[in-house]
């Protein structure tokens, strides 16, 4: 018995140490989920010797993590939210880095005949027309509060759908397979839907209209305040963010021979 | 149907090539669990022997409570945790949040309640059996409980079994308090739920084989070097 | 020898929700030879010897040593009708009252293997005790009241559902205690037993002590016609 205990001291004390310095950033689902990030960090550990940790959660949550200084930075897609968060005082600036698109996806046969709109606004008054099965994320993150203004824009009203209007509350990656599971629509950024895999009988079928760009953009926490926050380690983060180099990474990052973002920081 | 082949094949080519990663976050994950196993057991069992042998006036209640929480939903523990352990929570400057301890507070506030009831069930009914005697002899308080813990101990072991399955397989709680950070946090059930989340569920239902597989191997362990089956009865 | 006696009762009662089970009780008790208490079932004979050990609840009256009360609870033990046996080894069930007095363990267990000598057990040290029979297990009780070297043993039927051979042990065992100056108070049912071992004798009826006299006028002629009639095999109520 004695034995048992000893040995399981020993487990638990024997840790890992950290070397090099490290700090935390929130990221949305849609940017992890793009891989992008696997491709970025390593450098970004090569050349200034950090250590970035993604916390990887939804829009509301990773602004919500950095009012309370619990990150050093965040990476978000949802510019209403992200000018609310400065006025408040919990960053001082936002800095825009890159972006990617917003896409439908939906069962092949395409009961709602969305494939061939022009307007986004179009192809999803048809889903409604339709009463097509649709999956929206309804967990108040980036994109559902892109998929909410796009509803707006189409003058629907979200909140008087019927049954076939369902939001689940989760992740993208949950969402996606929620809506192959159910053979409804279901609006994705296009890096989580090129990297799911659990595609099924579900194809991409509409995408291009420019309101459905994704800006992404960077805010370091306030050091005024959370005093402890890395407000150094933000600051050359971000350097490296809008640095030739990174631009090259973004720019030449593809899944499956497809472009998924592009770079467009304005450098100093 | 064919997730659940790749995924035992994936399970098996991850564990047959020690994968780097995998090997990381299955052993972040027993440090995680074990970790929580001891310090819930320290609280845990003492408190249920205290519950067993004094009579006060809140003792049905504190039992009461003690069962109920028992189904506390760990993601409510996990965001509890998180207020307190945040930046801007009373022990925020710890720093404590997002790493692997702040895994460790979350879990043992799950497995506590369960671990002390289970252990209460037998230390009652040891305590009925040794009531008598233990008052005729006189002893104090103090070495009723350690009497009652040392010879229950096999059954005691069960309890905080039980308790380190629940943390292993736990998910709601530490993936708030903990992050699921790569190489920091990240665990065995926390690379499930994102291993689900981008649809991989061959790789999901893999690493949940071998969540499996560590279980079963740590409560064999346990109970080999404890070698409680070979000690008859108890 | 003993400092603990006379016992003095004056008056001792204990009761459980509401109702007696003895007394009140008046006794006076010397610190010599075994004293054995006798009577029929529902007596009370149980409850004297746990009121007398301070282990039911003394509601009125009093119990008196010649000592402090708890001086006196440290020189005695008791044995138990049913012997409660720790999961533990028969070794770890002999030293556990020493350790609990915080003797070494070195010492405890030398003294434990004298006493399983004594009792006969010394081949079963390492065997759980829950295990054995029930005359070993009261043969263990029995060493395990004893090693402390009490001033003052309580016995309660310790004989009862043995066989003849064990029972023979187990008396064996307690004359010797006896010849070593420890005060024996036992009750049993079994009046060849009461006879063997008895130096006075404490004849309980419906909870009060009915006579208490030495052994052989008591059992030559009892004083009174309850003690006579239960003596006799009468069914006394």
């Amino acid at each position: 018995m004695k034995s048992v205990i000893a040995a399981l001291s020993a487990l638990v004390i024997a840790s890992s140490v950290h070397a090099g310095e490290v700090m935390k950033m929130a990221v949305t689902t849609s940017f992890n989920n793009s891989g992008l990030a696997d491709i970025l960090l390593p450098e970004i550990q090569k050349d200034l010797d950090l250590e970035v940790q993604l916390l990887v959660v939804g829009t509301g949550q990773a602004l919500k993590l950095g009012r309370a200084g619990d990150v050093d930075a965040i990476l978000v897609h949802s510019r209403k939210a992200e000018d609310k968060f400065i006025a408040e005082g919990y960053g001082p600036y936002r800095r825009e880095i890159m972006y990617n698109d917003f896409v439908f996806i939906g069962p092949k046969a395409d009961g709602a005949k969305i494939a061939d709109e022009v307007t986004a606004a179009g192809a999803l008054r048809k889903i409604a027309e339709a009463e097509a099965m649709f999956v929206s994320r309804g967990d108040d993150s980036g994109t559902h509060k892109k998929e909410l203004s796009l509803w707006a824009s189409a003058d629907l009203d979200s909140d008087g759908f019927g049954p076939w209007y369902k939001a689940v509350g989760a992740g993208m990656g949950a969402s996606l397979n929620t809506a192959a599971g159910m053979g409804a629509y279901i609006m994705s950024d296009r890096a989580s839907w090129l990297n799911f895999g659990n595609k099924g009988d579900m194809a991409l079928l509409y995408a291009g209209d420019p309101v459905l760009f994704n800006q992404y953009a960077y805010l370091p926490v306030s050091v005024e305040k959370h005093p402890h926050v890395k407000a150094k380690l933000a600051k050359q983060l971000e350097a490296w963010l809008v640095s030739d180099r990174a631009k090259e990474l973004i720019d030449t990052y593809k899944i499956n021979g497809e472009t998924l973002f592009v770079f467009n920081a304005k450098q100093d | 149907m064919t997730d659940l082949w790749d995924g035992l094949s994936r399970a098996f080519w991850l564990v047959a090539t020690l994968d780097a990663e995998l090997s990381e976050i299955a052993l972040r994950s027993l440090q995680v669990s074990l970790g929580a196993l001891l310090v819930g057991s320290a609280i845990a069992l003492p408190l249920a022997a205290l519950l067993a042998v004094r009579r006060f006036r809140a003792r049905r209640a504190v039992i009461a409570v003690l069962n109920a929480l028992m189904g506390l939903p760990p993601v409510v523990v996990g965001l509890v945790v998180y207020v307190l352990l945040s930046r801007s929570g009373p022990f925020g400057v710890l720093g404590l949040l997002f790493t692997p301890t702040a895994m460790v507070i979350a879990q043992v506030i799950i497995i506590v309640p369960l671990i002390a009831s289970i252990a209460h069930q037998s230390l009652r009914d040891l305590w009925a059996e040794y009531h008598d005697l233990l008052i005729s002899m006189n002893v104090t308080q103090t070495q009723k409980i350690a009497t009652l813990l040392w010879d229950a101990r096999r059954a005691l072991l069960t309890a905080s079994l039980a308790g380190f399955g629940r943390a292993i397989g736990e998910v709601g709680a530490i993936m708030i308090v903990g992050g699921n950070i790569d190489h920091a946090t990240r665990v065995l059930t926390t690379a499930i739920a994102l291993e689900t989340g981008k649809g991989d569920f061959a790789l999901a239902l893999a690493l949940g084989f071998i969540l499996i597989a560590l279980a079963i191997f740590v409560n064999l362990t346990i109970h080999w070097l404890g070698r409680t089956e070979r000690e008859g009865r108890w | 020898m003993s400092d603990m006696f006379p016992l003095s009762v004056k008056g001792a009662k204990t009761s459980r929700r509401g109702k007696v089970l003895v007394g009140p009780v008046d006794l006076e008790l010397d610190g010599q030879g075994t004293c054995v208490v006798i009577g029929p079932n529902g007596a009370g004979k149980t409850s004297l010897l746990r009121l007398l050990h301070g282990a039911a609840r003394l509601n009125s009256g009093q119990i008196n040593w010649a000592c402090s009360t708890e001086a006196a609870h440290h020189d005695q033990t008791f044995v138990f009708q049913r012997p409660v046996m720790l999961r533990r080894s028969v070794e770890d069930n002999l030293i556990y009252p020493l350790r609990m007095r915080g003797m070494a363990r070195k010492q405890a267990k030398a003294l434990a293997a004298d006493w399983a000598e004594r009792v006969g057990l010394q081949d079963m040290l390492r065997r759980p005790a829950p295990v054995l029979s029930g005359g070993e297990q009261q043969k263990l009780a029995l060493a395990r009241a004893l090693i402390v070297a009490p001033k003052l043993v309580f016995l309660d039927e310790p004989c009862a559902s043995l066989d003849g051979r064990a029972m023979r042990e187990i008396e064996e065992i307690l004359q010797e205690a006896r010849a070593g100056g420890t005060r024996l108070i036992l009750s049993t049912h079994d009046m060849g037993q009461a006879k063997r071992l008895a130096d006075t004798v404490v004849f309980m009826f419906q909870g009060q002590v009915h006579e208490h006299s030495p052994a052989e006028p008591f059992f030559a002629q009892p004083e009174t016609s309850r003690a006579a009639a239960f003596l006799r095999g009468d069914i006394v109520e």
